[in-house]
């Protein structure tokens, strides 16, 4: 099994397109009228949510994959999908705190519903890798992990109509996360970032599963090298640990 | 099906009722919640949203342990070999399992609702009540219906009690928003105002979605 195909294609696109959202951001997008200078973290803050839920939401594909081929690659995929968008998810946590301070002047604001939709599928994730520590039996893990990417990857989208609902009514929005009331270089500015974001995002999943694998493999022709008694026995883990 | 359904519920509420393992816990958690909240508020008398709050949270953590529970005795007593052994649809392990969760937290309501209507709740609930029935089924359905998912999930791993609530309750977060903001105008202090539909049609369509992607993943839960 190769995942490194195509990494250097991959990594240096994704340099070069983070490089230039950021250069877009600072020298190129004018200052929001209202918030001014910090209005700019908008540009790696959704950008960054909206790659982490896509990430989940891929993780749950790759679930189904597994339960329908018993592939152990796709649970390495799901897997390896759900970790980084775990990393993505606080990124864009950390960076939503820090404009609603800036803009709103309080860390946390309950009455802004991406931003609490976002932090109850964080909470569910996070639980993720604690189920899947939680049982020993490899097959068991991965299909168990698969059913829970299944169903959570289907609460995302859930979620964000309930919480939505919720609080809609009594705030405008502001703007809108899609970019509908963008100017034009403000948009394509926003574009830019997301394109670099998502292209970051399969850069490091391939980089992690070729390495997976890689040690995966590696453990294997050590076997057979030196046998099962050569082996240091396998430490419990949260990810896949055979192919 | 239907038969070996019928079969896996009597089983289940025979369990029950020579056991009582699960809703006297239940409904005791229920009422002791009650109480904190009464000292942890430091209220006399809810209304309001408040009161839809104390009561949906109450519920819900109650019907969590009702979820640890579950599939405790089949784990332990080798019920999963067996069910697995016999020549059935596996589909009726979820479908018994969902209905028999639903009918406890039917028990336990019937008790604590009343309950929390006595010890907590300011305005009286008579005319309000065909509406909050129906917030309740609806609900009921949704938690029945994912807790026997999780339940199914966390049963297996080592760390059962942990894993199932803390997978389980942000799971059921649009359960509760629904269900406790259909609930607020029923309470209010001074009668109850009209409820509002589309908190119906929200539950109705979380029961929906995760009802049928139970259906189609709960057999990989089974699977030796």
């Amino acid at each position: 099994m190769t995942f490194g195909r195509g990494l250097r294609p991959l990594s240096i696109a994704s340099a070069v397109l983070i490089t230039g959202a950021f250069a877009l951001v600072f020298f190129y997008a004018p200052n929001d009228a209202d918030q001014g200078f910090v209005q700019k973290i908008f540009y790696l803050h959704v950008p960054l949510a909206i790659v982490a839920l896509c990430g989940f939401v891929a993780g749950g594909i790759y679930g189904i994959l597994y339960l329908r081929s018993n592939d152990r690659a796709h649970d390495l995929r799901s897997y390896v999908a759900i970790h980084i968008s775990l990393i993505f998810a606080v990124g864009a946590l950390i960076t939503g705190s820090i404009w609603a301070r800036a803009s709103w002047g309080h860390w946390w604001v309950w009455d802004e519903p991406t931003l609490v939709s976002f932090l109850i599928v964080f909470l569910l994730y996070a639980c993720y890798q604690p189920l899947r520590f939680s049982i020993e039996d490899p097959e068991r893990q991965a299909r168990y992990a698969s059913v829970f990417a299944i169903v959570a990857g289907v609460f995302v989208p859930l979620n964000f109509m309930a919480v939505r609902l919720a609080e809609s009514l009594a705030h405008p929005r502001v703007l809108s996360t899609t970019g509908g009331a963008m100017p034009g270089d403000m948009r394509m500015t926003f574009l830019v970032s997301l394109v670099g974001m998502a292209c970051l995002y399969v850069t490091l999943w391939k980089y992690e599963l070729a390495a997976k694998s890689a040690s995966i493999q590696l453990r294997s022709l050590r076997r057979r090298l030196a046998g099962d008694e050569g082996l240091a026995p396998l430490q419990r883990s949260a990810a896949p640990q055979q192919l | 099906m239907r038969t070996t359904v019928a079969a896996l519920i009597r089983k289940d509420l025979q369990l029950e009722r020579r056991s009582f393992e699960s809703v006297p816990a239940m409904l005791m958690f229920s009422v002791t919640v009650f109480v904190l909240f009464h000292f942890g508020l430091d209220r006399n008398a809810l209304a309001g949203d408040l009161a839809a709050g104390v009561l949906w949270v109450t519920l819900l953590l109650a019907a969590v342990l009702g979820m640890n529970r579950l599939f405790v005795a089949e784990r332990e007593q080798g019920g999963f070999d067996a069910f697995l052994l016999a020549p059935v649809d596996r589909t009726a392990m979820f479908v018994a399992k969902a209905a028999v969760l639903f009918g406890f937290l039917v028990a336990v309501e019937l008790v604590a609702v009343p309950a929390f209507v006595l010890l907590l709740l300011e305005p009286g609930i008579g005319q309000a009540l065909p509406e909050l029935l129906a917030v309740l089924l609806l609900a009921d359905a949704g938690i029945a219906v994912v807790g026997t998912l999780v339940g199914a999930l966390g049963v297996q791993t080592r760390a059962r009690d942990l894993i199932i609530p803390l997978i389980a309750l942000p799971l059921l977060v649009p359960v509760v928003i629904g269900a406790a903001q259909a609930t607020a105008p029923l309470l209010e202090a001074g009668g109850a105002d009209a409820l509002e539909v589309r908190w119906l049609g929200v539950l109705a369509l979380y029961d929906a979605v995760f009802g049928l992607l139970a259906y189609a993943v709960f057999d990989y839960l089974l699977e030796e």
